[in-house]
């Protein structure tokens, strides 16, 4: 094994000062393999990760201390701070920040409790399990625009179904594009339509792998139907439910296709008077419709560092609250 | 046993780590150097002949009218075969456009740009190839080829039609109004604004239809007649001043009598054509389209449109667009020529006969085909002398700036907001904050 020294030549200038014996080159490919092998079997994701999303996140925060030149698209002088003081002072971004809670809480809430729900149902010993587990997931095949196509049908203002039915039996029509809680109810509508079974499902995989023992212990114990999902399953998809959270939570505070196309007017700016205008939506406006990329960057960064906030203090509270309860 | 005692041994692997470690950063370094070391967007793109497969694009919004147009043009010239995309709006696709000249990237050979935003090109125009050339002088009405000119003579785009207002109207629901129906009769009724409101106010009296299709569109008819709605001759922004609030006033207070309050272009507005919402429509010759494809063609059982020869207060121009080359184009020369071919006289009276878009082109004003045509569909009015008649009549150029397309935009919420039952007051500030965060 020490037969076959590493030659003069193979000793790079920068190799490590002389000390001691050196390795023959097989112990030590043999040696990165174990160092450095599982490194760069997971870079991929990273090197990706660094190109599209560490990099526009680096490049969003340069960009957000820079005026823009709108004529010409382009970068324009270092401005400090300007472009944080433009958008935290700006009352459309207050206003689209509180639309976005808004909406969050109306979609992820209710999305979440729905979401447990229908998995508990469909754990148990159905008829055609597998028709039923697919149907709930058909919402998300459907492409998002699409949606808001047939939602925006139902929610229309004068010609609208659900308005019709209202009218029907004698009820005031709902100006869903006007009123800013109708109009949030009308998105988080499109939004826990399309994600609830998604959700369900992850929520069913980790039912099913609760042990059944569990249940047949609680059964003798004399448990009942809800009691088993409460003090057994609940607990037992505690790491399931903290993901499920925590990425509702990411997605709930970034809605813009709904809003966008739920939008009517030829300047799609969430409403006139901003009445359904996401956060997300406001960076868009800022950067791709009034050409200030400067603003919009600022305004991305102010909410990134926003969803990484509640999503950690999401966690906390989730992490809380199952500890307890189990 | 004796790799782990041996300590330098283990040197060469740092070493590769922190290589590897290198490498990503300088990969990372490297992109944002790539990206934020912005290159100019004033420098032509290199010039390449059209390769085997490759096509001339063009994209165009609402309707041109080239359909058929390009299809000849593809026939004739096997060499530069051309590519329509047409996008539905020219919002949407005037976002798409930004985003496309920001990255400097991806953008058609050909690029139709909306009257309003022509603005915003000459104030920028190195990114643009310039167009003038002996064969199109004089090609166009003066004050279209003027919008479109830089102070050093540079042309940077063909105009395509203009938009001479006429008001479109349904006779036959001014005939159950009792209203005047003959086309003479009510462009008598609708000479000034305050005519045209009080008729509205009769009309709404006996009908349960709305007196005109939108706010935002009457809005957009008053503006036209402003001389300095936005910005001034040196392109300061001036929102404040009386004329545009008089607009403002007039519109707003007259949108719960006579308005329908929905947004123009949103699915609430097309609807209306169909189910009998409103009677009269400002209507520039593109507008003619727009009402036939709404209302459907052959029309609905009963419904008559037709055109009076008029325009309160006189003319007005709303929009007309043209076709620009960005510099980013590897094949400009063939883009040039495409663009020339398509805004010549001989294309745009067809596209007039068969889509309703008028002229801007000199020449055509005068052909007989276009004086002489009429219109079918709307109760066959004379559109070839209407709107020769309603050009002829525009007096007043209102004075676009390069920001004219953007506050427009703030204006018309500004107008939805109060149709939504928003204070106009309040509407108002917030359009003033808007246009100041525009700046």
């Amino acid at each position: 094994m020490s037969t076959q020294l590493e030659s003069p030549a193979e000793a790079a200038p920068a190799a490590a000062p002389a000390g001691g014996p050196r390795l023959v080159r097989r112990q030590r490919l043999s040696r990165w393999d174990l160092k450095l092998s599982p490194y760069l079997y997971i870079s991929p994701f990273f090197v990706l990760f660094g190109l599209v999303g560490l990099f526009p996140l680096l490049y969003t925060g340069y960009l957000s201390v820079h005026d823009w030149e709108r004529l010409y698209y382009q970068r324009g002088e270092f401005v400090g701070l300007e472009n944080y003081r433009f958008v935290l002072t700006d009352p459309v971004f207050i206003k689209s920040l509180v639309n976005t809670f808004s909406i969050f809480v109306m979609s992820s809430v209710p999305q979440v409790v729905a979401a447990v729900c229908i998995a508990a149902l469909l754990d148990t010993h159905l008829r055609g399990r597998t028709f039923w587990r697919m149907s709930v997931l058909l919402p998300f095949v459907v492409a998002p625009t699409a949606a808001v196509l047939i939602f925006g049908s139902l929610f229309a203002d004068k010609y609208g179904v659900i308005n019709a039915m209202l009218d029907g039996v004698g009820l005031e029509p709902i100006r869903w594009h006007v009123d800013r809680w109708w109009s949030h109810f009308a998105i988080a509508g499109m939004v826990n339509w399309r994600w609830t079974g998604y959700n369900a499902l992850i929520f069913l995989a980790a039912m099913q792998a609760v042990p059944r023992d569990l249940y047949e212990s609680a059964a003798l114990d004399g448990a009942g139907r809800v009691r088993q999902f409460l003090s057994v399953t609940l607990p037992m998809i505690r790491p399931t439910m903290i993901f499920v959270i925590v990425t509702s939570t990411i997605g709930g505070l970034q809605i813009f296709t709904e809003p966008r196309l739920f939008d009517d007017t030829p300047q799609r700016e969430g409403g006139p008077d901003h009445q359904y205008m996401t956060s997300t939506l406001y960076i868009y406006v800022k950067g791709i419709e009034d050409q200030f990329y400067g603003r919009a960057s600022a305004a991305a960064w102010v909410l990134f560092l926003i969803i990484v906030g509640i999503a950690l203090l999401n966690f906390a509270i989730t992490r809380y609250f199952t500890r307890r309860s189990s | 046993m004796r790799i782990t005692t041996n300590r330098p041994a283990s040197r060469p692997h740092l070493h590769r780590g922190r290589l590897a470690l290198g490498a990503v950063t300088a990969l990372v370094l490297g992109l944002t150097a790539a990206c934020g070391d912005d290159s100019d967007p004033t420098a032509s793109a290199e010039q390449k002949a059209l390769g085997e497969g490759e096509t001339l694009t063009i994209t165009t919004f609402g309707e041109f009218g080239y359909d058929e147009l390009i299809e000849e043009w593809n026939a004739e010239n096997p060499d530069i075969q051309v590519e329509q995309t047409k996008v539905s709006l020219w919002d949407d696709w005037k976002n798409e456009l930004n985003t496309l000249l920001q990255a400097n990237e991806g953008l058609p050979d050909v690029v139709a740009i909306e009257g309003d935003f022509i603005p915003a090109l000459v104030a920028a125009p190195d990114r643009w190839v310039d167009l003038s050339s002996p064969d199109v002088e004089g090609r166009w009405l003066d004050f279209k080829e003027d919008a479109a000119t830089t102070p050093d003579g540079q042309l940077v785009g063909y105009a395509t039609d203009a938009g001479p207002e006429a008001i479109c109207y349904r006779a036959d629901l001014f005939e159950k109004a009792g209203l005047p129906t003959d086309r003479e009769e009510v462009a008598e009724r609708m000479t000034t604004w305050e005519d045209y409101y009080a008729l509205g106010e009769e009309f709404v009296a006996n009908s349960d239809a709305q007196w005109y299709d939108a706010s935002g569109s009457i809005a957009q008819a008053m503006l036209n007649q402003v001389e300095f709605p936005f910005e001034e001759a040196d392109n300061t922004v001036n929102v404040e001043n009386d004329e545009l609030r008089a607009v403002y006033d007039t519109v707003t207070g007259n949108a719960e009598k006579l308005s329908t309050g929905v947004a123009q272009w949103s699915d609430d507005w097309t609807a209306g054509f169909t189910n009998d919402g409103f009677a009269t429509v400002p209507c520039p010759g593109w507008m003619r389209s727009n009402i036939r494809d709404n209302t459907g063609d052959p029309a609905p059982k009963g419904v008559v449109w037709d055109i009076a020869d008029v325009f309160p207060g006189g003319g007005g121009n709303w929009g007309g667009s043209y076709l620009a080359v960005p510099k980013s184009s590897p094949h400009q020369e063939e883009a040039k020529e495409l663009a020339a071919w398509l805004t010549a006289p001989e294309q745009q009276i067809r596209i007039f006969e068969q889509y309703g878009n008028f002229p801007s082109q000199a020449q055509a004003l005068e052909d007989s085909a276009l004086l002489e045509a009429s219109d079918p569909y709307f109760n066959d009015a004379p559109v070839g002398e209407i709107f020769s008649n309603r050009a002829n009549a525009i007096t007043v150029q209102p004075y676009h700036g390069p920001l004219y397309s953007d506050i427009l935009g703030k204006f018309q919420e500004a107008i939805t907001r109060v149709d939504q039952g928003g204070d106009p007051d309040k509407s108002w500030e917030t359009f003033v904050n808007e246009v100041e965060a525009l700046q």
